[in-house]
């Protein structure tokens, strides 16, 4: 393999490996805060690229598209707090589990009535053929998936180190009852976490779909490798979430690449189960936490 | 249970009920009832595992598809007998399940949400992608018809009385199962694994046998289903027929009846929306189902969980109390 053929596997990788990244960041931010894994998580993200087409096909510029994405699944991610995980707080942690994986394939099957079967495409946000760099192409839109998760994690990590709703938020994840007692309404950083990875996964469902196009199940396998990426980087930081998704998509790329494009899925699956096996708190994750 | 005390009062209304379909149902009623009882095979498998075990599994349908692949290959590609072949189903989703049980038990939780959710898309995968043994996603036909000492079973009816008897002895099974010593530990498991092991259980090899016989019956569904449509294909065994399991399971509750009031309830309302939906909306298909079921898995789990489930669930034959939901939803956030 040559030189040129592995950096085109490295960009091809770090492109999804972003996608994932962005995905892990809003799972961990349910998590991390109200200690809820989100199954409909990935229905954000396929949620986010249709309405982003749906405003498109409306006449909207593109930026504008994303933002009504994200102000869409915003609510939706509410609309499942309030449906699916707020009735049963302070149940058993299998309960909410149950919950919201009942709530994303309502979700799926409304997309389904809503948008059907077929795949949309979304434009680029920037035109321009891909970029060579060392004899690899690595399209504009790629570019853009990384600056997009780049950001928000910067973004993030400030959000729980220096506001005082991220401090909040963190204070819930290390105790809910102590965060009571100084005054933190778990149900408010339950809605606000919903909210947020609402708004992520929007965000990397319109970053993604110029580059896979959209269709209704996109969102299943889209996240399951969020969390698989999410568990990678131990559920609870957002640093080890984004090298999580990076890693998982290089070792994805590099797998399609030498082995067989049609068992990509079987492999991301495969290092999940490898992963909860060998080391469930997580490659960067400390075992002192609360698993 | 405790509603209905003597044997003879639950028996007699059951053999009644059973026997309607048999003297008037048509084709379709009576393959809506097969279709049932394959189902509360493997519902029953996984109501030992999740109501009395206390783990959770959302890749048994994997089990099924193994069993079922088991079975046409063997009696397809081997030329088995179809009596034997199906007695083999549940020996491959036995062993897969011994395999990958002992690790993943470990884990508690979500982390076995996921673990048993990704092992179920894998195996789903590996249905479609292994061309060679499965016939990748068109499947495998032409798989011969059931013969049970030299009679064959060919229409409804027939199939009727065979999954149903295999039905009534897996139910039987479990409830002995659920009465014997090892139900009894394995309830230890459930309510606390650190009080179970202090008491001197080998709770890891008991999760393990749980796992190994809910994956067999799995599989044992999984034959059936696999002689009695005589094709198999991946599809029904994908992620959502897990879920539709969870379901049968969660609804059925651990009543010795569970399992087949679990699978009659989504099995009746899947056939219910299918006839119902192009009715409110034209052209309307699958999507609807798939809409209803998630709705109703969020609906049924917030109504058991608050405890509203139990209470009702107690008046009738099937269920358990509601003192413990309500128990767990009382704790705070």
């Amino acid at each position: 393999m040559s030189a040129g053929q592995v950096l085109q596997l490295i960009f091809s990788g770090l492109t999804t490996g972003s996608i994932y990244s962005l995905i892990a960041l809003a799972a961990v931010l349910t998590y991390a805060s109200t200690g809820v894994l989100n199954l409909a998580l990935g229905e954000f993200v396929a949620w986010g690229a249709l309405a982003a087409v749906s405003a498109q096909s409306a006449g909207l510029p593109l930026w504008a598209c994303a933002a009504a994405a994200c102000a869409a699944c915003a609510v939706l991610g509410v609309a499942v707090e309030r449906a699916a995980v707020r009735p049963v707080a302070g149940a058993p942690p299998l309960v909410p589990i149950i919950t919201t994986l009942g709530a994303s394939i309502s979700l799926r099957g409304l997309a389904l009535i809503v948008w059907g079967t077929h795949p949309y495409a979304l434009p680029p946000f920037t035109g321009g053929g891909p970029l060579l760099v060392g004899g690899a192409a690595l399209p504009r839109q790629g570019v853009w998936v990384m600056a997009a998760a780049a950001l928000v994690f910067v973004l993030l990590a400030a959000f729980f180190k220096f506001t005082r709703a991220g401090m909040a938020l963190r204070a819930c994840m290390l105790s809910r009852t102590g965060a009571r007692l100084v005054g933190i309404s778990p149900y408010t950083a339950l809605t606000w976490a919903f909210a947020g990875s609402g708004v992520l996964g929007a965000l990397a469902g319109v970053t993604v779909a110029p580059l896979t196009l959209a269709t209704y199940d996109m969102g299943f396998i889209l996240g399951i490798k969020g969390l698989v990426a999410a568990i990678a980087g131990g559920m609870h930081s957002a640093g080890g979430a984004v090298l999580g998704g990076l890693a998982l998509g290089l070792l994805e790329a590099f797998a399609a690449g030498t082995i067989s494009s049609g068992l990509k899925d079987a492999i991301a699956l495969s290092a999940l189960i490898a992963l909860l096996l060998v080391k469930p708190q997580g490659i960067f994750g400390t075992s002192s936490r609360k698993m | 249970m405790r509603c209905l005390k003597e044997w003879p009062v639950k028996a007699v209304p059951a053999a009644v009920l059973l026997a309607v379909p048999l003297v008037w149902g048509n084709n379709y009623i009576l393959g809506v009832m097969v279709t049932v009882a394959i189902f509360a095979v493997a519902a029953a498998g996984l109501s030992v595992l999740m109501n009395l075990a206390g783990q959770v599994s959302f890749g048994h349908a994997a089990f099924m598809g193994l069993g079922g692949y088991a079975a046409a290959v063997l009696a397809v590609n081997y030329g088995w007998p179809p009596l034997l072949a199906l007695a083999a189903a549940p020996l491959l989703p036995a062993l897969a399940a011994g395999l990958v049980g002992r690790p993943v038990l470990k884990l508690r939780e979500f982390y076995l949400v996921l673990a048993t959710l990704a092992f179920g898309t894998l195996v789903h995968l590996l249905f479609n992608e292994c061309r060679a043994v499965t016939g990748g996603p068109s499947g495998l036909s032409g798989i011969p018809a059931l013969k049970v000492f030299g009679f064959v079973l060919s229409s409804e009816r027939e199939f009727y009385c065979l999954t149903w008897g295999v039905a009534l002895a897996v139910l039987a099974a479990c409830r002995n199962l659920r009465r014997s010593p090892v139900g009894r530990a394995l309830s230890a498991v459930h309510e606390s694994e650190e009080a179970a092991d202090a008491c001197g259980i080998d709770t890891a090899s008991l999760k393990l046998k749980t796992f190994v016989f809910s994956a067999a019956l799995a599989g044992l569904a999984g034959g059936l289903y696999a002689f009695y449509i005589s094709f198999v294909s991946p599809s029904p065994f994908g992620f959502h027929a897990s879920v539709q399991l969870v379901l049968m399971a969660v609804l059925g509750g651990s009543a010795a009846w569970g399992p087949v009031a679990g699978a009659a309830a989504v099995i009746f309302l899947s056939e219910f929306l299918r006839w119902a939906a192009p009715l409110v909306l034209p052209g309307a298909g699958a999507e609807c189902q798939i809409v209803v079921y998630g709705t109703a898995l969020v609906i049924i789990t917030i109504w058991k969980n608050s405890g509203v489930w139990g209470r009702v669930l107690c008046r009738l034959p099937a269920g358990k109390g509601g003192k413990e939901y309500a128990a767990g939803s009382a704790r705070p956030l």
